[in-house]
């Protein structure tokens, strides 16, 4: 039997074998890939970002438990990042997720971030393509909250859930990282804790929806009276809730939300948007990989360091000498970029 | 562009709750350049070959303080072999007596490092062994 066809019959050990083979970029990855893809895009996919130690993997276990309480199954990817001085990575999510120990309709896996930025979007898009095809019904991935990589990851998520926790200076990181255009839904984690309540209000002034002080009117959109969720307009307005992971307090209403969005993607016709969104993403990746490898491959030893040092002496600019690159006929890289 | 790791999962089976020592393996095969998946305190034998199997690991290791060995370190083997992760590298170290070295040897346990071994040896052992 081919590994692919003991994934589609169930065997655990065919699907984290396919997902190291996908993940280290294996001389087989991508037949797999191919011999998969067919049998994917039926996992609703929920990202859950958000800065270290705001609860993420405590949030994802309990989230994971409400699934699987209702009898869907879950499949989580658990991103740590690499160290850059050792290229080794400590991967702890797991420790959170113990109450999942031991369930068939659960599976963990985790990852480093490892190199380049576009190299985990990659990894991370294909190892939810081998869940997905796994027959997961829902898969969580919970990410490092830090900067552009969100963003990039955020395009893989059908719902992306934005976690925020009191006393860590989160409302200044958030606008910083961009992450309140990805948000579909924030959570307010470690409610019991002091400053949860000042937390949602400053993501609501963010939202233009915090109540105007005394005295004004009319400031912000519909302030204090939008109802969060699918608008009449038809744009969405990420609800806030807040949580207390530990405890699974507000979880079922977090969970209610996601199931929400994933209804609203559904019936305003957005999810084939972000379906196309997503396939273009990885397209893009797959391509510019290619593409940059067959450039170096075709460039003979040499020819690079050449206009390095001329651009360095300032007796050419880097743009004519990328067009110098280019143009140059090459071995399996015929013209494709080449001035008239 | 291929890119293997070395990956690893550190697990502390049995009930005593001290994980100290296991922490500090975990950091220095890291710091090694291998990917280590932390388990944490408190896994049964189930608990840490499933982990062993979803993670894709060429290596578990485990910190062992209670004298357990010689009951959880064969039951893990099992567990890895019934799986059919046959060429998994186990390690154990902790609190292990001379006398209980060869036993766990001929039980399937790659390698025994007791209190004093530097993580260096360790961080060798595991090279050697992962192809
Ligand atoms: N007080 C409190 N602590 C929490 C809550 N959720 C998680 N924690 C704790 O916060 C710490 C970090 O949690 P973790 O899930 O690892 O955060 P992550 O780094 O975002 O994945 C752990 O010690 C958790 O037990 C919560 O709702 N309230
Ligand atoms: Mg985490």
């Amino acid at each position: 039997m081919s590994l692919v066809t003991e994934l589609l019959a169930g065997n655990r050990r065919a699907l984290a074998r396919i997902i190291s083979q996908v993940e280290d970029d294996g001389p087989e990855a991508h037949a797999l890939l191919a011999e998969l893809h067919p049998h994917t895009g039926r996992s609703h996919v929920i990202g859950v970002t958000g800065a270290p130690g705001t609860g993420k993997s405590t949030l994802v276990n309990a989230l994971a438990k409400t699934y699987r309480s209702q009898g869907q199954t879950v499949g989580i990817i658990a991103v740590d990042p690499t160290s850059p001085f050792s290229g080794g990575a400590l991967l702890g999510d797991r420790v959170r997720m113990r109450d999942l120990a031991g369930d068939p309709g659960v599976f963990i896996r985790s990852m480093a971030t490892r190199g380049s930025l576009g190299g985990l979007a990659r990894a991370t898009a294909d190892v939810i393509l081998v869940l997905d095809a796994a027959g997961f019904d829902r898969i969580l991935v919970e990410t490092v909250g830090v900067g552009q990589a969100e963003v990039e990851i955020a395009s893989a998520a059908h719902t992306t859930i934005v976690v925020e926790a009191p006393g860590l200076g989160d409302e200044v990181q958030a606008i910083k990282a961009g992450v309140l255009e990805i948000a579909d839904l924030f959570a307010v984690n470690k409610a019991d804790r002091e400053g949860a309540d000042r937390a949602v209000l400053a993501l609501q002034m963010m939202q233009g929806l915090a109540p105007a002080p005394a005295g004004h009117h009319g400031t912000g959109r519909q302030a204090g009276h939008a109802a969060p969720g699918a608008q009449a307009d038809g744009a969405w307005l990420p609800p806030i809730t807040k949580t207390i992971a530990v405890r699974g307090e507000g979880v079922a209403a977090l969970h209610d939300w996601v199931e929400q969005h994933a209804a609203y993607l559904r019936e305003t016709g957005q999810l084939a948007r972000r379906e196309a969104t997503r396939a273009a993403t990885a397209l893009n990746h797959i391509l510019r990989e290619r593409l940059i490898a067959a450039l170096f491959a075709g460039l003979t030893n040499g020819e690079l360091d050449r206009a390095i040092s001329a651009i360095a002496r300032r007796e050419l600019d880097p743009y004519t000498a990328a067009d110098h690159l280019l143009q140059a006929e090459k071995p399996g890289f015929p013209g494709i970029v080449r001035r008239p | 562009m291929t890119d293997r790791k070395i990956r690893v999962l550190v697990a502390k089976p049995g009930l005593d709750g001290h994980d100290r020592g296991a922490k500090v393996v975990a950091r220095a095969l890291r710091d090694a350049g291998m990917e280590v998946i932390y388990t944490g305190i408190r896994q049964t034998p189930e608990m840490i070959a499933e982990a062993a199997l979803q993670e894709d690991v060429d290596v578990v290791g485990l910190s062992i303080l209670s004298g357990a060995h010689m009951a959880l370190c064969p039951r893990i083997v099992e567990l890895l072999r019934s799986q059919g992760m046959d060429d998994v590298v186990v390690l154990v170290g902790g609190i292990i007596p001379d006398d209980d070295v060869a036993p766990l040897k001929n039980l399937g346990v790659k390698g025994v490092f007791g209190p004093g071994t530097s993580t260096r040896d360790i961080v060798e052992f595991i090279r050697q062994s992962v192809g």
